[in-house]
C-alpha cells in the first residue's frame, strides 16, 4: 500500500503543478511595466544653451496625454517621466541612472544631444535598457552589433550631407563651396557627409570653412569671410538662431550664393520668418516631415490629425515650429512599438519590436517616406526629399532620395 | 586689404553691441562697486517686456520709453528688496545673489515667452550704409545712441550734484553719509540707471542677434571684458573697449591661420588678460590708491 | 580686506573653535556614518553621494585659494577639466590603472595652476575674477580644438571603463568607488588642515588678511600666491580625475563655465574659509538643482535662484558661518551659567 502511494507522488505533484499554471496567455513584464501602466523615461535640455529643444519634450508629453485620454496602450496608461540635463553629459548620466535605478522605467526614449547620449550609451547597454530613438542625427547610433540597445530615429546628418554633395555635383559641378558650421559633433558630422559625398573633388571645391561656437553672439564675421572667399555655393550648418542670423546677414551684404540649409533649421516659423521671408527665397534644404505652415497640407488627413492634437492637448505650443511636428511623429513611433509588444512588455521585446518596423507610415511623414527597421538596420528613417523655399512655403524638388542616406 | 577693412567695419558694428553693454556694466560698478552678473539677464528681460508691449499693439517709441521707465523702477525695487538686507554680507555672498538673480530671470523669461527666437524691430531700418552693407543703418544708429549715452553719463557724473553724490557713495560710503548723502537711495538710483541703460542696450542688440532668453550671456561676457580692459571706472574706456574687443575678435578669427577661427573667444580673452597684466586698472582706468 | 571676503570667518587658525574635543568626536561620528551608509541605501544614491564628495574636494581646492588666500577664482572648472582629461587619457590611451591617475592629475594641475598663478598674482579682486572666468570660458574651446583632437577625442569626448572592486571584494562598482573617493577625501582634507596649520599655511592666510604687513614680514607674496594657486588647482584636478572615473565619460560640454559658477556657489554656501563647510557645499551643488526640478519643472532655474537667495539670507557666511555662530552662542550661554 505504502509503495503504491509513493509511486503516486510524482504524478500527484505534477498534477498540482500543472493545475497552478495560469490559464491565460503569458504576461511578461520588466520593471516599469505593469498591468496598468508603462513608465517611459526621457532626458531633455530644458535649461541651458540648448533649451530651445525643450519644446520637443513638451510636445511628446502632450501626445502621451492624448494617448492616455484615449485609453492608453493596450489598456495601460503611459507614465512619462522627463528630466532636465541642461545639455551637460554628467547631468545626463545622473538622470539616466535616476530613471533606471530609482524610477525604474521600462526604457529611455528620445534623449537629446550627442554628448549626453554618448555619456549614457555604455551604461544603458550594460544595464540592458533600451535607449530608443535618440534625438540626434549622428551616424553612430545605428550599430546593433556593438550597442544592441541603442537606436536613433531621424535621418543621419552625414546622409543629408551626402544628398547635398550629390546635388552640387549634378547641378553645379564647378562650384566654389563655402561652409558655415557649428563647431561640435552635429556640425562636423554634416561637413563630413558633404566631403564624403564630394569624394575626390572635395579639396578643390571647398574654398572656405568657417566654424562658430554657440557662445558667439553673431556669425556676421564668418559670413563676411565666406563672401570674401568667392564662394558661390553656401552650405549652412547652423542651429535655428544662427541660421536666421546667417540668412539675414547674407542678404544684408548682398551675397546671393546657392544656399543649402540643413534640415535642423528649416522651420518657416522659427527661422525663415525672423530672418525675413524675402531673404530666404531660393534656399534649398531637405526634409522628411510635413511642414505645418505649408498650405498645401490644408486638407490632408495626417495634418488635420496633428492640428487637432495641438489644439486640444498643446494649445500654447508653437504651431509654426518643426519641433512640434517632430515630437508628435517620434512619439507616435514609440506608441506603435509598444502596441506591437502586446502583453510582453520586457525590454528585450521592446527592442525586438523596434527592430521590426516594416513600412510604417505616420501622419506627418512626407508621402512616400516610411519607417523601416530590422535586426541589422537600426536606422528607422532613411529617406528625405529636397525642397526649395518659394518665399512663402517650401516646395518639393526632385524625387524621394534614399540611396545617399543609407549609412556607410 | 579689402577683407581687413570689411572685418574692421563688421567688428565696429558688433563692437557697438559690446560697448552698449559695457556702459551698463560700468554704470552699476560706479554705483555699487560690484560687477553685476545678472546685468545681461535684466537687459534681456526688459527687451522681452518691450516685445510684449509691441505685440499688444503699442507704437515703437512709446514701448521704448515705457520699457526704460519700467526697467528703472524694477532696478530700484530689486535693490531695495533683494540687496538691501544683504548690506553687511561678505562680497562673495553678493556675487552668489547675482548668480541667483541670473537663474531666476533666465528661467522666468523662458517660462513666459519660451525659448524660440523672436525678431525685434529696429527704429533705424536696415538699409546698407557704406561698403556693401557691412554696416547697416541700424548698426550706425546703435553706435550713435551708445555715444549719446556715453556723453550723457559723462555729464551726469562730472557736472550734476546727484552724479557726484553717487560717485562719493561708491568711493567711500561712510564719508558720504557724514556729509549728508542718502547712501541707500544713491545705491538704489544706481541700480535703476543701470537697469535702464541695460534695457536700451537690449533693445538695440535684439534686432541683430534675435530675441531669446539666452541671447545676452556671451554679450555680457564680452561686455565685461570690454569694461575691464577699458577701465572699470571709465565710461569712455568701456566704449573704447567694446569697439576694440569687437574688432580684435573679428581680425583674430579671420587672419590668424588655423587656430584663429576655432579659438576666437580664447584669443580675445587672452589679449584682455595681457592688457591687464601690463595695466592692471585697464587702459583708461584710474589706479585706486588706498591707505594702508 | 578680510571682512570683504570671509565675513565673520574665524581669524584664528582653522583648527581653533570652541569645544575642540567635541569637534574630534563629531568628525569620528560623521566618518562612521559615511562608512556605513552605502550598505543602507540604493546604488544610485551611493553614486550621487560619491559625486557630491567629488565636488566637495573640488570646492576645497577653490576654498584654499579664495577662502584662505583671498584670490577670487571663477575658473576652477578649467583645472577640474585638466584633471579629468588627464585621467581619461591615461586610462584610455595608455591603459594605466585608475588609481595612478589621481596623483598624476594632481601634479599636472599643480604645474598648470602655478604657471597660471604667477601672472595672475598681479591681478586683484574683480580683475582676477574676470581673468579666471575667461579661463573657464576658454577651456571647452581649447579642449575641442583640432590640434588636441587626437588626445582629447574632440567633441566626441572619451569614454572610460568603470573599475570594479579589487580583490573580488563583495562590493558593487558604485560602492567601491564611493570608498575610494571617501578615502581620497579624508586624505586630502587632512592634508589641507595640516597645510593651513603650518608655516606655509600661516603665510597664505596672512596674505589674505593683510598683504602689506605680510610683505613687510618678508613673505614673498607672488611666490606664495602662485603656490596657493598651484595647490588649489591640484585639489580640484584630483577631484576632476575622480569625477571622470565615476561618470565614465569626459567631453568638452562637461566642463563649461556653468561648472565654475557651481563650484563658486558651493564655496560660498558651504562657508568661505571653512574646510568642513565644503562638504555642505558639495551636497548643495549636487542635490539642490534636483530639488528645484522636482518643485517645478518649468521654473526649475527660478526655484533654484530663490532657494539660493534664501540660503544666503539665512546664512550669509555659509553653513560653516552659521555653525560657528551657533556654537559661539552656546559657548557664551554655557559660560554664563558657570
Amino acid at each position: 500500500m505504502k509503495r503504491h502511494l509513493i509511486q503516486l507522488f510524482p504524478t500527484i505533484a505534477l498534477g498540482l503543478a500543472l493545475g497552478m499554471l495560469p490559464a491565460t496567455a503569458q504576461k511578461k513584464y520588466d520593471s516599469g511595466a505593469t498591468d496598468s501602466e508603462i513608465k517611459i523615461g526621457h532626458i531633455n535640455p530644458y535649461s541651458g544653451p540648448a533649451s530651445a529643444y525643450g519644446l520637443i519634450g513638451k510636445t511628446i508629453a502632450a501626445y502621451f496625454n492624448k494617448v492616455n485620454a484615449e485609453g492608453g496602450i493596450n489598456g495601460r496608461k503611459i507614465n512619462f517621466i522627463s528630466y532636465d540635463d541642461g545639455y551637460s553629459p554628467p547631468k545626463a548620466v545622473e538622470q539616466a541612472r535616476k530613471l533606471v535605478e530609482s524610477d525604474e522605467v521600462l526604457l529611455i526614449f528620445q534623449s537629446l544631444g550627442t554628448p549626453s547620449n554618448t555619456a549614457i550609451q555604455k551604461y544603458m547597454n550594460a544595464k540592458k535598457v533600451p535607449q530608443l530613438f535618440v534625438a540626434t542625427g549622428a551616424t553612430k547610433w545605428g550599430d546593433p552589433q556593438n550597442f544592441p540597445w541603442t537606436m536613433g530615429w531621424q535621418p543621419s546628418y552625414q546622409g543629408e550631407g551626402r544628398i547635398y554633395a550629390k546635388y552640387i555635383l549634378d547641378t553645379h559641378p564647378n562650384a566654389k563651396i563655402g561652409i558655415l558650421y557649428q563647431n561640435d559633433d552635429y556640425g562636423k558630422d554634416y561637413v563630413k557627409g558633404l566631403k564624403d559625398g564630394l569624394g575626390q573633388k572635395a579639396a578643390s571645391m571647398i574654398v572656405s570653412e568657417q566654424p562658430y561656437e554657440t557662445s558667439d553672439p553673431t556669425v556676421d564675421s564668418q559670413i563676411v569671410n565666406l563672401k570674401a572667399s568667392g564662394a558661390d555655393v553656401f552650405f549652412n550648418v547652423t542651429t535655428p538662431k544662427f541660421a536666421a542670423q546667417a540668412i539675414k546677414k547674407a542678404a544684408e551684404i548682398d551675397w546671393k550664393p546657392v544656399h543649402l540649409l540643413n534640415n535642423v533649421s528649416q522651420s518657416v516659423g522659427s527661422v525663415l520668418k525672423p530672418a525675413g521671408l524675402d531673404n530666404a527665397k531660393g534656399i534649398l534644404s531637405s526634409y522628411y516631415l510635413k511642414d505645418a505652415t505649408d498650405p498645401a497640407w490644408k486638407d490632408d488627413a495626417g495634418y488635420k490629425d496633428w492640428l487637432a492634437f495641438m489644439g486640444k492637448y498643446f494649445s500654447d505650443g508653437d504651431k509654426t515650429s518643426s519641433f512640434t511636428v517632430y515630437g508628435y511623429a517620434v512619439a507616435q513611433t514609440l506608441v506603435q512599438i509598444l502596441q506591437q509588444c502586446g502583453d510582453n512588455l520586457t525590454r528585450e521585446n521592446v527592442m525586438k519590436q523596434a527592430a521590426n518596423l516594416r513600412n510604417l507610415k505616420l501622419g506627418m511623414l512626407l508621402p512616400g517616406i516610411t519607417i523601416n527597421t530590422s535586426p541589422t538596420d537600426f536606422y528607422p528613417i532613411e529617406q528625405m526629399q529636397m525642397q526649395r523655399f518659394t518665399g512663402e512655403r517650401w516646395e518639393s524638388l526632385g524625387p524621394i532620395i534614399s540611396g545617399e542616406i543609407t549609412a556607410k | 586689404m579689402e577683407l581687413f577693412l570689411h572685418q574692421v567695419l563688421a567688428g565696429l558694428a558688433t563692437g557697438g553691441i559690446y560697448a552698449c553693454m559695457a556702459l551698463a556694466i560700468v554704470m552699476i560698478y560706479q554705483a555699487i562697486d560690484h560687477l553685476n552678473f545678472a546685468q545681461g539677464e535684466m537687459a534681456m528681460f526688459s527687451t522681452f517686456i518691450a516685445w510684449q508691449l509691441l505685440q499688444w499693439g503699442m507704437p515703437y517709441w512709446v514701448a521704448f520709453f515705457l520699457t526704460i521707465a519700467i526697467s528703472f523702477i524694477a532696478g530700484v525695487m530689486i535693490e531695495r528688496i533683494v540687496f538691501k538686507p544683504l548690506k553687511n554680507a561678505p562680497v562673495l555672498s553678493h556675487l552668489v545673489v547675482f548668480i541667483a538673480l541670473f537663474a531666476i530671470l533666465n528661467s522666468l523669461a523662458g517660462f513666459i515667452w519660451d525659448f524660440g527666437i523672436k525678431s525685434f524691430p529696429t527704429p533705424f531700418g536696415t538699409r546698407a550704409l557704406f561698403g556693401q552693407g557691412l554696416m547697416s543703418t541700424h548698426d550706425a544708429g546703435m553706435i550713435a545712441i551708445t555715444l549719446i549715452m556715453l556723453v550723457l553719463l559723462f555729464i551726469f557724473f562730472r557736472y550734476t550734484r546727484v552724479g557726484l553724490a553717487m560717485r562719493a557713495t561708491a568711493a567711500n560710503p561712510d564719508s558720504a553719509r557724514l556729509v549728508g548723502i542718502r547712501v541707500g537711495w544713491m545705491i538704489a538710483l544706481g541700480w535703476g540707471m543701470a537697469a535702464a541703460i541695460g534695457a536700451i542696450a537690449g533693445m538695440l542688440i535684439a534686432p541683430v542677434v534675435f530675441l531669446e532668453p539666452n541671447m545676452m550671456l556671451s554679450i555680457l561676457l564680452y561686455g565685461f571684458a570690454a569694461a575691464v580692459v577699458g577701465g572699470l571706472n571709465s565710461p569712455f574706456g568701456a566704449v573704447v573697449g567694446g569697439f576694440g574687443v569687437g574688432v580684435i575678435e573679428n581680425l583674430a578669427g579671420t587672419f590668424i591661420p588655423y587656430l584663429g577661427r576655432e579659438l576666437k573667444l580664447t584669443i580675445a580673452l587672452a589679449l584682455i588678460i595681457a592688457v591687464l597684466t601690463v595695466r592692471p586698472s585697464g587702459l583708461f582706468g584710474r589706479i585706486a590708491i588706498t591707505r594702508v | 580686506m578680510r571682512d570683504r571676503i570671509a565675513g565673520n570667518a574665524s581669524t584664528a587658525l582653522p583648527g581653533a573653535m570652541p569645544f575642540a574635543n567635541l569637534r574630534g568626536a563629531l568628525i569620528a561620528m560623521v566618518l562612521l556614518l559615511a562608512i556605513l551608509l552605502p550598505f543602507a541605501v540604493k546604488n544610485f544614491f551611493v553614486f550621487q553621494l560619491t559625486l557630491a564628495m567629488v565636488y566637495a574636494i573640488a570646492i576645497l581646492g577653490l576654498n584654499l585659494l579664495t577662502g584662505f588666500n583671498g584670490q577670487f577664482s571663477l575658473g576652477h572648472s578649467a583645472f577640474f577639466a585638466i584633471g579629468a582629461y588627464t585621467a581619461a587619457i591615461m586610462m584610455e590611451h595608455f591603459a594605466i590603472a585608475y588609481y595612478w591617475t589621481l596623483p598624476v592629475a594632481g601634479v599636472v594641475c599643480l604645474i598648470f595652476g602655478f604657471l597660471f598663478g604667477l601672472p595672475a598674482s598681479r591681478l586683484e579682486g574683480i580683475y582676477l575674477a574676470l581673468a579666471t572666468f575667461s579661463l573657464a570660458i576658454a577651456t571647452p574651446q581649447i579642449l575641442k580644438s583640432t590640434p588636441l583632437e587626437g588626445w582629447t577625442g574632440g567633441v566626441q569626448g572619451i569614454v572610460i571603463i568603470k573599475p570594479d572592486a579589487p580583490f573580488a571584494l563583495p562590493l558593487s562598482s558604485d560602492q567601491w568607488l564611493y570608498y575610494f573617493t571617501l578615502a581620497a577625501l579624508v586624505v586630502l582634507f587632512a592634508c589641507a588642515a595640516n597645510l593651513l596649520n603650518s608655516r606655509t599655511g600661516r603665510a597664505i592666510i596672512a596674505i589674505r588678511d593683510n598683504p602689506i604687513a605680510a610683505r613687510s614680514m618678508g613673505i614673498d607674496i607672488a611666490f606664495y600666491k602662485a603656490l596657493t594657486f598651484g595647490v588649489s588647482a591640484l585639489y580640484t584636478g584630483v577631484a576632476g580625475a575622480l569625477g571622470a572615473i565615476v561618470i565614465q565619460f569626459v567631453a568638452p560640454d562637461s566642463f563649461t563655465f556653468v561648472l565654475a559658477i557651481g563650484l563658486f556657489v558651493g564655496l560660498v554656501v558651504g562657508g568661505v574659509g571653512s574646510i568642513a563647510g565644503t562638504l555642505f557645499g558639495g551636497l548643495f551643488v549636487l542635490f539642490v538643482p534636483n530639488i528645484a526640478e522636482q518643485i517645478s519643472k518649468g521654473l526649475a532655474g527660478a526655484v533654484y535662484g530663490v532657494i539660493l537667495i534664501l540660503v544666503i539670507y539665512l546664512m550669509p557666511s555659509g553653513a560653516a558661518g552659521l555653525l560657528r555662530l551657533i556654537t559661539k552662542k552656546l559657548a557664551r550661554a554655557l559660560a554664563r551659567q558657570n
